[in-house]
């Protein structure tokens, strides 16, 4: 999708700033910062379904969450979280319905965190096919989203997985359950490292029926197929791992605020 | 690498207070919802279940009360069942924090609700409540199951094989499968009713009803259930009787969390 200025939902530059004056994204909108230090996250609020469990988990793990969908605050957030239940076609189409594509690339394109969970990782990819239907994803990853090959489906419960060395989210529950339910996944990884420089994406492996992706960490961009706000206290640590990657932006200075 | 056998305690609850109380030492108020939750989800329980009971649809509100506290305070998923009818129901329950819903008579009385629920939230959310018993007098089903209503007092004269298999084909995306012969026994569970199901179905299989002490669990699986669900074993048992019910699991040879 692309992102140019006509469609730009970040507020102008006022009218009379001076020429070529760099204006800072926090100051146009979008939660304010948290009195307190605390990074400030949006759950962006763009379908149906229970995000109140993640609300509550993320402010446990030690962030200022904000549920919302107006596009300044999951564009400013330090954080952004984008859940998703229900199928592909349907959470794609609920996502465009706030602008959610063009909020997750300019994030992504500005090294800004989002953490996304369940059908937020399969979205990420570029395909999804459900019952025959095929669906575009937001492309972020190569592969596509397909019904996990096992003889009991939904894949329902707590299951083990293996997460590579140098992992940031899994540090410290590496060994640990974490609670699933999805029907499909993404069974192959294809990513590829187009500079030498960059760090690889760092892909966490789960098993139903086949081997399928758990968790993608890939710079600013973080997801998860199982649901770290119901993985108990193995999720907790999850969230607080995230959260603690997340660099709040300054609470304005009490001089600044004097000066004004 | 596999998925752990799920342990669920499930807790009566009849405008906002749990029905009969529930036996644990140190606990001030034992007819809390939200506090048993919070003990059984320290005990290693693996999902909760709560049923509403409550007969005025004026107290409904202290159901929601309920789940809106259990989920702001316990991060394992939360099924609630009773009094859902349709998407409203379903829609509201999950906003107020529960992850899925249970529906039992509503769909025997109208299955196209099971298609209007997984469509709007997905086959996840949703899970077919069935009480199964064996069938009586002049009644013959297929299967020699039939589903019952009103809490196995009244029989329907349905299969309960085909009942589960169409709800299945229908988009649930789990079945809770209580046996009312077995129910109140502490004999074990029907593993002959557990068997025919999971030949039936292929999507996750609970198996409520009849379980006494944590020997009882293995076979149930054996026999193909993915979770097992029990109310008074739990309540009334010792405070460990979770984590003695997942090591007879895991002496099984099965995997638990």
């Amino acid at each position: 999708m692309s992102a140019g200025p006509a469609e730009d939902a970040l507020p102008e530059a006022p009218a009379d700033a001076p020429a070529g004056i760099v204006v800072d994204p926090h100051t146009l909108g979008g939660p304010a910062p948290d009195p307190e230090g605390r990074p400030t996250v949006v759950v962006l609020d763009y379908g149906s379904g229970n995000v109140r469990s993640a609300v509550r988990a993320l402010e446990r793990a030690g962030a200022a969450v904000t549920l919302s969908s107006r596009a300044e605050d999951a564009l400013n957030a330090d954080g952004l979280v984008v859940p998703g239940v229900g199928a592909f076609a349907t959470v794609m189409e609920e996502l465009k319905a706030v602008d959610g594509p063009r909020i997750i690339g300019r994030r992504v394109a500005g090294g800004r965190p989002v953490l996304a969970i369940c059908v937020g990782l399969q979205i990420m990819f570029e395909r999804g096919i459900e019952h025959g239907v095929e669906a575009d994803g937001l492309g972020e990853w190569p592969g596509t989203v397909e019904l996990l090959p096992a003889p009991v489906v939904p894949h329902m419960g707590w299951n083990t997985v293996s997460a590579p060395e140098g992992s940031r989210l899994f540090e410290g529950v590496e060994d640990e359950r974490f609670y699933f339910v999805h029907s499909y996944g993404v069974q192959s990884w294809e990513f590829e490292v187009a500079q030498p420089k960059m760090a690889p994406p760092l892909v966490t492996w789960s098993e139903h029926g086949a081997r399928f992706i758990a968790a993608v960490e890939n710079g600013p961009l973080c997801a998860t197929q199982f649901h770290p706000e119901k993985s108990g206290d193995a999720g907790a640590r999850l969230l607080r791992n995230w959260v603690r990657s997340l660099r709040p932006h300054p609470a304005p200075r009490p001089a600044a605020e004097a000066a004004s | 690498m596999s998925v752990a056998v799920r342990v669920i305690p499930c807790l009566d609850v009849d405008a906002g207070r749990v029905v009969k109380g529930v036996n644990f030492q140190d606990l001030r108020d034992a007819g809390d919802p939200v506090a048993l939750a919070h003990r059984y989800d320290a005990a290693g329980a693996d999902e909760l279940t709560f049923l509403d009971v409550t007969a005025s649809s004026s107290e409904r509100e202290t159901t929601f009360d309920v789940v809106r506290r259990t989920a702001e305070e316990v991060f394992i998923p939360l099924t609630v069942g009773g009094g859902v009818r349709g998407v409203a129901e379903v829609d509201r329950l999950l906003r107020e924090g529960a992850d899925k819903a249970s529906i039992n008579t509503a769909a025997i009385a109208r299955p196209d609700v099971i298609d209007e629920i997984t469509r709007h939230f997905g086959s996840q959310v949703l899970v077919l409540s069935v009480d199964a018993r064996r069938v009586q007098g002049d009644t013959s089903t297929p299967s020699g199951f039939e589903v019952t209503t009103h809490g196995g007092r009244r029989g329907t004269g349905i299969d309960a094989v085909a009942w589960a298999k169409e709800a299945a084909d229908r988009g649930v995306g789990e079945i809770l499968l209580n046996s009312i012969d077995a129910d109140g026994t502490k004999e074990g569970f029907d593993l002959e009713l557990i068997r025919l199901i999971r030949g039936a179905v292929t999507v996750p299989l609970i198996a409520s009803g009849g379980a006494g002490v944590p020997e009882h669990f293995p076979p149930a699986i054996e026999a193909g259930a993915d979770a097992v669900l029990a109310a008074s074993m739990f309540h009334f048992g010792p405070d460990d009787m979770i984590a003695q019910v997942k090591a007879a699991i895991r002496d099984a040879g099965f995997p638990v969390r």
